[in-house]
Parts: structure tokens; sequence; C-alpha cells
């Protein structure tokens, strides 16, 4: 072998050459090694179909076969009432309640109450499991079900029955001005604000567009709001001109967006407020939460967990942080109406760090501060009280951060056993105990975390709206006969 | 004929083929060693030799909610850290069991024990201990004051005692029971005393 155009080394052409081939080839290298990252790194996102239904709203994978989208039709009716199949050679039979249906694996053609009815495309039985088009659910689910179903095939979101909830959005002619929407039934959306704008992601309501996806607002503040929806979920993003908080009433049927309120100069000096050591600043703009303003709280109802932070998982479906926020808004419901202003520390879906917790509460100056959990182990409430350390090195008015309940433990553990032993007044089992909980000795005013269990040994009974209200009420009740001393000792 | 260009190109691809195939060689072999490591449930201390001696296990009992008191007799080594270690190992072993009353994840370990002068004691907890914990205030605080008081009634002299997940500091055991600060002996007295009585 030898070279085709050979030039003798060493020559300044030669070096000139070599450098440039050196450098194509690197570049050449460096193309390929980018092109694998991005194909490693751009993953397609999973396809994802929402069913909504009175039973229950559930999300399934959408999968991909032979250029089609499939979906396994078990799993489709599965929540919606008993279900069976059984696997004969090719042919599969399907049961729901007392209805059969019959496909043929490699077939378009099937058979549904005694009647042939003919699928986009073949059906597919992959290990047992039958696979039915996408495409075909519009028209197949009404025929097994026996009444309307509404298929956005290209959102991929599936309504069956009349499930959908509307809602209508308004700008106030208020300073500032207030966006108020109102849904036909109670939604908890997950909120993300960045800037310029507000999203709300509706992973589980069945929320439907009003008459135009677009909506615009008569307002330099809050010009223009905008529905989509895609791979099962809908969003509703609200354009702003300044960062925007959201704030839930009505049971979680109205969303009041308005803008974060500036800093007001207060009057007369506040109390030193302890905050945390390290630069995590004042969350009170987080979004989802309740700023506290210029108004006095009685009491700060802390949902613990919210967001990323699903807190324990009570059972497959139900997380801890749900209840927690069910439980706080009924709590606060119960307050309100015995005349005791209560802030909420997220009323929504929001991740609020411990230290974001503590500072907000420590800001609203409220006469108590109580912690909401909930737990699967054991029967009843334990309320607690924080766990301080013996030596507390608070200097004059400024408090230590990790001990700034010291002061306040003495009203902490008197309210504690009040609510304890009203509660055990009303028959329900209840116990006084002392535990690390953050952010508990972060607090500067009277702190209790309640936790509650299950009155029996039913888990999903923590999710009942009978006992969560009747927890509610009972500890409401508690703290208000404890209201007096709380406000001396504020 | 091949031209030179290509030759060299060639070449250059062959070598980062290789540097990347060493390099993937290696992280398989390390994500190889972490899952040995995490899925090994074997005790790795070494037997102990020393007298049998009666120590107190603080026994965390999940349906009254409550710690009692358990009067066991175990075999103990002569130094004070090691004792420490093994005692807490005891308890370990007994929520490890599957009559257990207050049961831990398998592979629920004690990696280490240490005993810092003037009265720190750090217990170093395996990440299966943590990760796979049960989540909830009670059954959190009933495992973290079980091994704090059963260290703390057997060893004399321990006034302050930090708990570490893999020797690294973390805000909870599984959500709730904090693990961030220093748990101080004297302020547990009362915590111990009300876990200790059944409603």
């Amino acid at each position: 072998m030898r070279w085709s155009n050979p030039r003798p080394f060493g020559t300044p052409e030669f070096r000139r050459q070599s450098r440039r081939r050196l450098v194509a080839a690197g570049g050449f290298v460096v193309a390929i090694l980018l092109a694998s990252a991005l194909l490693v790194y751009s993953a397609p996102e999973e396809k994802r179909i929402t069913i909504y239904s009175n039973a229950a709203n559930y999300s399934l994978p959408v999968l991909e076969r032979n250029g089609d989208e499939y979906v396994g039709l078990l799993e489709v009716f599965e929540p919606l009432g008993p279900v069976s199949a059984r696997t004969n050679g090719p042919h599969w039979k399907f049961r729901y309640y007392e209805l059969e249906s019959e496909f043929v694996a490699g077939k378009t053609r099937a058979r549904i109450r005694n009647s042939d009815y003919d699928l986009p495309s073949n059906f597919l039985l992959e290990n047992g499991r039958g696979l039915v088009p996408l495409s075909c659910l519009g028209t197949l689910m009404p025929r097994i079900l026996g009444g309307p179903v509404t298929f956005n095939q290209n959102s991929r979101r599936l309504f069956v029955g009349n499930v959908a909830v509307h809602f209508t959005a308004q700008v106030s002619k208020t300073t500032p001005p207030k966006l108020v929407m109102n849904f036909t039934a109670p939604v908890n959306p997950t909120i993300a604000t960045s800037p310029g704008e507000l999203r709300m992601a509706f992973n589980h309501e069945a929320i439907v567009a009003p008459g135009s996806q677009a909506l615009t607002f008569d307002s330099k503040i809050i010009p223009s709001a905008s529905f989509q929806e895609n791979n099962g979920a809908a969003d509703v993003v609200v354009a702003a001109t300044v960062p925007l908080m959201a704030s839930f009433t009505n049971n979680g049927r109205t969303i009041i967006i308005e803008p974060v309120p500036q800093a007001v100069a207060p009057t007369q000096a506040p109390p030193p407020v302890p905050r945390p050591p390290t630069n995590a600043g004042t969350p009170a703009a987080a979004s989802g939460t309740t700023t506290p303003g210029i108004r006095h709280y009685f009491a700060v109802i802390d949902p613990s967990h919210g967001g990323d932070e699903r807190g324990a998982s009570l059972t497959d479906q139900l997380a801890e942080k749900d209840v927690t926020l069910a439980l706080a808004r009924r709590l606060r419901q119960e307050l309100e109406t015995r005349g005791l202003a209560t802030l909420l520390l997220r009323d929504s879906d929001a991740t609020l760090s411990l230290d974001q917790r503590a500072s907000l509460t420590n800001s609203a100056h409220p006469a108590i501060y109580i912690c909401l959990h909930a737990a699967s182990q054991g029967k009843g409430i334990r309320v607690y009280t924080a766990l301080v350390p013996a030596e507390v090195e608070n200097r004059g008015p400024f408090l230590s951060w990790d001990a700034a309940q010291a002061a306040f433990q003495l009203t902490s553990r008197s309210a504690e056993v009040n609510l304890v032993k009203d509660l055990q007044d009303k028959q329900i089992p209840a116990r006084a105990l002392i535990a690390a909980l953050r952010p508990l000795n972060n607090i500067s005013t009277t702190a209790i975390a309640v936790e509650v269990a299950p009155p029996s040994d039913d888990v999903t009974q923590l999710n009942s709206p009978a006992y969560q209200q009747l927890i509610a009420s009972a500890v409401a009740a508690g703290v208000a006969s404890f209201h007096d001393r709380l406000e001396t000792g504020r | 004929m091949i031209p030179r260009h290509l030759l060299i190109g060639i070449v250059i691809l062959l070598a980062a083929t290789l540097g990347m195939s060493v390099y993937v060689w290696r992280i398989r072999s390390r994500v190889h060693r972490t899952e040995v490591s995490a899925s090994n449930t074997q005790p790795v201390a070494p037997p102990v030799t020393g007298a049998t001696e009666r120590v107190t296990l603080y026994v965390a009992y999940d349906d009254a909610g409550v710690l009692r008191p358990q009067p066991v007799h175990i075999q103990l080594p002569s130094g004070r850290q090691e004792r420490a270690a093994e005692i807490l190992r005891a308890l370990l072993t007994l929520y490890l069991d599957k009559s257990s009353p207050h049961p831990l994840a398998a592979g629920s370990e004690i990696r280490d024990l240490y005993l810092v002068d003037p009265g720190l004691a750090v217990i170093d907890l395996n990440a299966a201990f943590a990760d796979n914990h049960r989540s909830g205030v009670l059954v959190e605080e009933l495992t973290v004051v079980s091994l704090i008081q059963t260290l703390t009634a057997n060893i004399a002299g321990i006034t302050r005692i930090k708990i570490l997940v893999e020797g690294s500091e973390r805000d909870t055991l599984a959500g709730h029971a904090d693990l961030s600060n220093f748990y101080d002996v004297p302020a547990l007295t009362q915590a111990v005393a009300q876990l200790q009585n059944a409603q």
C-alpha cells in the first residue's frame, strides 16, 4: 500500500494539510458524540390517556404498535366496574358486568352485544392482554357501557358521561385587579409560576375549555389566559406583567389569582421574627400560598408536605399531602365559622420547605400554629409539641432558629393538653406527645402538630369526608375553647 | 488505496470507541458493586467475644404506640464504643425478626457508632434503614427514641446524640422525625416518659 498523493514529511504544506484533516476528524467525532447524547437525552415523553368518570379519574399508558396507538381494554374498564377476560387461542373474551364481547387477535371484526363491530386496526393479543386501537374508544366504549362518551383524541382525554368541569374567568375592576375563576366542581391543580405567567396543571380534573381556548381581559396587569390540553392533561396559563399568586376559596371551587402584594411599611416596629440561618429568603410569594398581609390571624394551619413531597403513602392512591390539605380546608372553615381568622400556608398542591413554613408563620404573628399530619398506623389523634434542646442559646430579643419555640413551650403544652382532653371528652382517642418534628421548634408562637390516624383498620377512612369533618370540628372546638389564653399569650 | 485523511479519521474514531468502551465498562462495574452492597443484607460485624451481660432494650410496640423496657442477656465486648454498637445491633435484631412488634425494613443496619467525648454519640444508619422506613410522626419517633433510650440507658455519660445516614446528615428519617439537629438527652426525658404510657 502507498499514499495516493504522497508529500514529503515536515514541509509547511504537509503540516497545514495534516492540521486541517485533524480538525475535520475531531469535529466529526464531536458531532457523533453530540448526536449520541441528543439521542439519549431526548427520549420522548410517555404517551398517556386520561379517563374521567363518576367512578374514578385515571390515566393509562398508550402503546405504539405497527405505527398505531393502542391501549389495554381491560385497564380501560377496570376502574369502571367488574371486568374479566379469557383467552382461548386467538380469541379473547371480555366481560364487563354481564356483557360479553369477543375479539380475535390479528382481526378487525369483533362481536359486542351480539352484533358486529369493526375496529379501525387489528386487535392485538400480548401475553393474554387485549389491546385495541386508541382511536376506536369513542365508539367502542358507548357500545359496552351503554352510555355517552366524549373522546378528544388529540389531547387523549376521554369523558364518560356528564363529568366535565366547566369554568368561568373574569378580572375584577379592583386595584390591584384579581382574576376570579369559578369551577363547577372542586379543583386542586398543581401551580407553577415563571416570569410573565402562572400555570395551573389540572392532572386529575375533567376541566374543559370555556367557549374559546384563549381568553382576553380588559386589564394591563392580567391581559390574557389560555386553556391548553395535551397528553391526557389540561393546563390553564395566565399571562401577567407582574408576579402572581393564587389562593383557593369556596371549598376549592374558586381560584383567585392576584398580584403578589408588595411589602407594606409597618406603622409600628414588629417584634423580631426568627429567620432560618440559610439564605432561603422569605417565601411569602411562593406560588399556591397565601401571603400574610396586615390582617391579624388567630391561627395558621399548615397542611404538611405538598407538591413533590408526598409525605406518607397511606394507600397506593392516597398520599398524606392530599389528606392534610383536605383536613386543613375543613379546619379553616370550622375556625372561621367560630369567628377566628385563619391562614392556610398552602391551599393547593404546592411545595414549601420547612423553613418557608416557619418564616411565613412567624411573619403572620398568629396566636397558634397548627401543623397537620396523617398516618396509617394506630387509631385516633396524636397531638405533638416540639422537642426543644434543654440549653437554649437565645440572646436577648434574638431567638435561636432551632429553639425559637423554647419561650412558648408552656403555652404550647397547655394547648396540647387542653385539646387532647377536649377530644377525649368527645370520645375521640387522643394522646399528647413530644416529638422532634420540624418546623415546630422554629415557630415563635404557640405551636402544635396534629397527626390524624384512621378510626379503624380501614386506612381509606382518612379520606372520608365524614371522618375529616368530625376531626376538623373537634379540633376547632378544642382550639376555640382555649382562645382567650392563646390571645393573651400572643 | 485509502486516502490518508480517511485513515486518520478511522483511527480517531477507533480510539474514541475504545475510550468510551473502557468508560462504560468502569461505570458498569461501579453500578454492579453498588447493587451488590445494597442487596446484601448479611451482617458484616465480626462475631462478638466477651462475657454475657444483662442490658435493657427499649422496644417500640406499634399496636399500642409505646416503648417498653425489655431486659436481655447478650455477649458484650470490653470496649465502650463496641459495647454501644453491639447493644444497638441487639435491638435491631429484635426489630428485624419476623414477629417484630415494630418491623424495620430488611437490610436495616447500624453502620457505625462513635462515642466522642464529652458526651456525644453519633449513630450512623445505613441507607436501607432510612430509605425503607415507614413514614409517620409516631412510627418514626418510636424508632429514634428507641435507639436513643436503649443507648443512653446502657452506656453512661451520653448527653447528645446525632443520627447520620450513610455517613451524611439527613433532614428526616422518613419525612417526619428530625435528623438535622442533635438530640439533647435531658430534653428527651419527658418524651420517653410519654411514650412509655399507653393510652
